[in-house]
């Protein structure tokens, strides 16, 4: 079924009318998430009791919007460290590792090809569970050995870096080689011919030329951790980012402050996408 | 130069042997030692294989390691059914600017938390929610309708959250077949479900399958989805090592139970590579 062979018309609506719904399907819950928002009422649910902006700026019970309410922006704050860490990690490992690959042939590549590939087929909770036992193995062995106590091992910030590094690296390595994969590695060398020393040349060529897949590894990145909730949920000290102290209201019960919070959240996502999409464009 | 490139082969290696050892590697043996241990006193350890022996016979746990195991082939399956023609008429049906609004609708709920989502499910889904006070409006319910809590909202959300996965992989794949070549079909005198049979889901082949192991592998992993939208007796693998080791503090137990679910989705994703002919790096890489 292609434009250029004639269909019966009934198939046609009704394949249009499916695509029609499944698009219904997919903006539903985010539709209800961001009205549900402006409600005048401590639940977000039905009957709606008119417009408010009081979940955002209200700052007096019981109306207390997402602008006063420290814990959810000192959740917020957390994760947005978190997420610049991840990425700049990711982003950095993820570099060497596309030139690696694409740069260097030796022996055992294809296994660690494959390794490299390995945490995108790990249940998130199984790497999260794996780094937890690993951190206070180590913890405990520094405490037997020498009585000292390594606080950064035990389920804290750290951890969860580490723990969201272990799988976005993966995703930020296969963005990058992509992008290397195209790369003219004849422009590399008329810069060596003109005198360049080799890491003058990747510098000044390859890197700017890599520059759009490293932002959109970066954003990418960003986005990832700052989504994560598998991973985080076992590695998670007392400062919890947004999606876990998110999860734990949840579990109480939940005010439109969440459709609040999820709103703006929307809203931050949407922008960074626009902002990678621009660099994207960029030839 | 031949040292320099030794010297830049060694430089590049070292992140990425550091990242595998110590953060995929060495934590996965370690998990597996610990799941190996058994408690017989206070700070006292034996080596045995009497977690995974509990687990074997404990019926609860099997049930509910063959259920996650079948509901998440099951959520595949329904999301492969629901985005292959949605992916089909993006790639092949629509034109132009249709084509990339569509195609860039389809991933903007997934900019969003996998929280987000979930909430926005149960706000349409629970008693008090949206399709139960439209039910009521409609006249079609005398009261509240209670959807949240059972197998099929689960399910809902679980093929909700992971379609982008699906989505994508075959909007590229079936993008990558020639129109000339489905015309070709036609005029070889084959019908639409012939052409579908012989030319277009062999050429989606590596997609179907790159597709079908990410959402097999995020709805088998899936901790949120299961415990905001699934009932009492809807129990996920992974909320039985969560509270293994953070309610009960048994972590020998939630290392065996990890273990198990590790070895379940490898295998999973081996058979389905082995079954369709496709290597790691080709539907991943």
């Amino acid at each position: 079924m292609i434009p250029t062979i004639p269909q019966n018309p009934l198939i046609r609506i009704a394949y249009g009318a499916y695509v029609a719904l499944f698009f219904v399907y997919l903006a539903l819950p985010l539709t209800v998430v961001a009205v549900f928002a402006f409600n005048d009422s401590q639940f977000p649910s039905l009957p709606w009791e008119g417009f408010t902006l009081g979940w955002f700026f209200g700052s007096e019970r019981p109306m207390i919007g997402v602008f006063h309410e420290d814990p959810i922006l000192r959740a917020i704050g957390t994760s947005v460290i978190i997420g610049l860490a991840v990425s700049t990690l990711s982003v950095a490992v993820g570099t060497t590792n596309a030139f690696l690959f694409n740069r260097y042939q030796f022996r055992g590549r294809s296994l660690l090809y494959v390794l490299m590939l390995l945490p995108l087929v790990i249940p998130g909770i199984v790497l999260g569970i794996s780094i937890l036992v690993f951190s206070s193995t180590m913890a405990n062995a520094a405490w037997e050995a020498a009585e000292i106590d390594i606080q950064a091992l035990r389920p804290g910030l750290l951890l969860v870096i580490l723990g969201q590094f272990s799988f976005v690296t993966t995703i930020a390595t296969l963005v990058i080689a992509a992008r290397l994969q195209k790369f003219d590695r004849t422009l590399e060398e008329a810069a060596l011919n003109l005198g360049a020393t080799r890491l003058t040349a990747v510098r000044t060529i390859t890197l700017p030329y890599l520059a759009p897949a490293m932002i959109g590894a970066f954003v990418v990145s960003f986005l990832m951790s700052f989504e994560n909730f598998n991973t985080t949920l076992m590695l998670v000290g007392s400062d919890s980012p947004l999606t876990i102290a998110m999860f734990d209201r949840l579990k109480l019960g939940s005010t439109p402050l969440l459709n609040a919070v999820s709103l703006l959240l929307m809203l931050g996502s949407s922008l960074l996408a626009l902002v990678m999409i621009a660099f994207q464009r960029k030839p | 130069m031949r040292a320099g490139q030794k010297l830049g082969l060694i430089l590049l290696l070292t992140p990425l042997l550091l990242w595998l050892s110590l953060l995929i590697i060495i934590p996965h043996i370690d998990l597996f030692l610990l799941s190996l241990r058994e408690r017989v006193g206070v700070r006292q350890y034996e080596t045995g294989l009497a977690n995974y022996t509990t687990i074997l016979t404990e019926p609860l746990y099997m049930i509910t390691f063959a259920r996650t195991a079948m509901m998440s082939i099951l959520a595949t399956l329904l999301t492969l059914l629901i985005a292959f023609p949605v992916s089909y008429y993006i790639a092949k049906m629509a034109r132009g600017r249709a084509r990339s609004v569509l195609f860039l609708m389809c991933l903007v709920p997934f900019w969003v938390s996998e929280l987000v989502r979930t909430f926005g499910w149960m706000i349409l889904l629970r008693e008090s929610g949206v399709i139960s006070g439209l039910l009521q409006w409609a006249g079609l319910a005398a009261g509240p309708v209670e959807m949240l809590y059972n197998d099929a909202a689960m399910m809902v959300g679980l093929v909700y959250t992971s379609m982008l996965f699906m989505v994508v992989p075959l909007v590229t794949t079936l993008d990558s077949l020639d129109d000339a070549v489905i015309e070709a079909g036609y005029d070889l005198g084959g019908s639409g479900p012939s052409i579908l049979r012989e030319i277009v889901i062999p050429h989606a082949m590596p997609g179907i399958v790159s597709g079908s192991i990410v959402v097999f592998m995020l709805s088998l992993g899936n901790y949120l989805t299961p415990t905001m939208l699934g009932g009492k007796d809807s129990l996920w693998f992974t909320q039985m090592i969560y509270s293994q080791f953070i309610v009960r503090f048994n972590w020998e137990l939630g290392a065996a139970f990890g273990f198990m679910l590790l070895i379940l989705s490898s295998l999973i994703v081996w058979a389905v590579l082995r079954l369709t002919g496709q290597t790691l790096e080709k539907t991943m890489g």
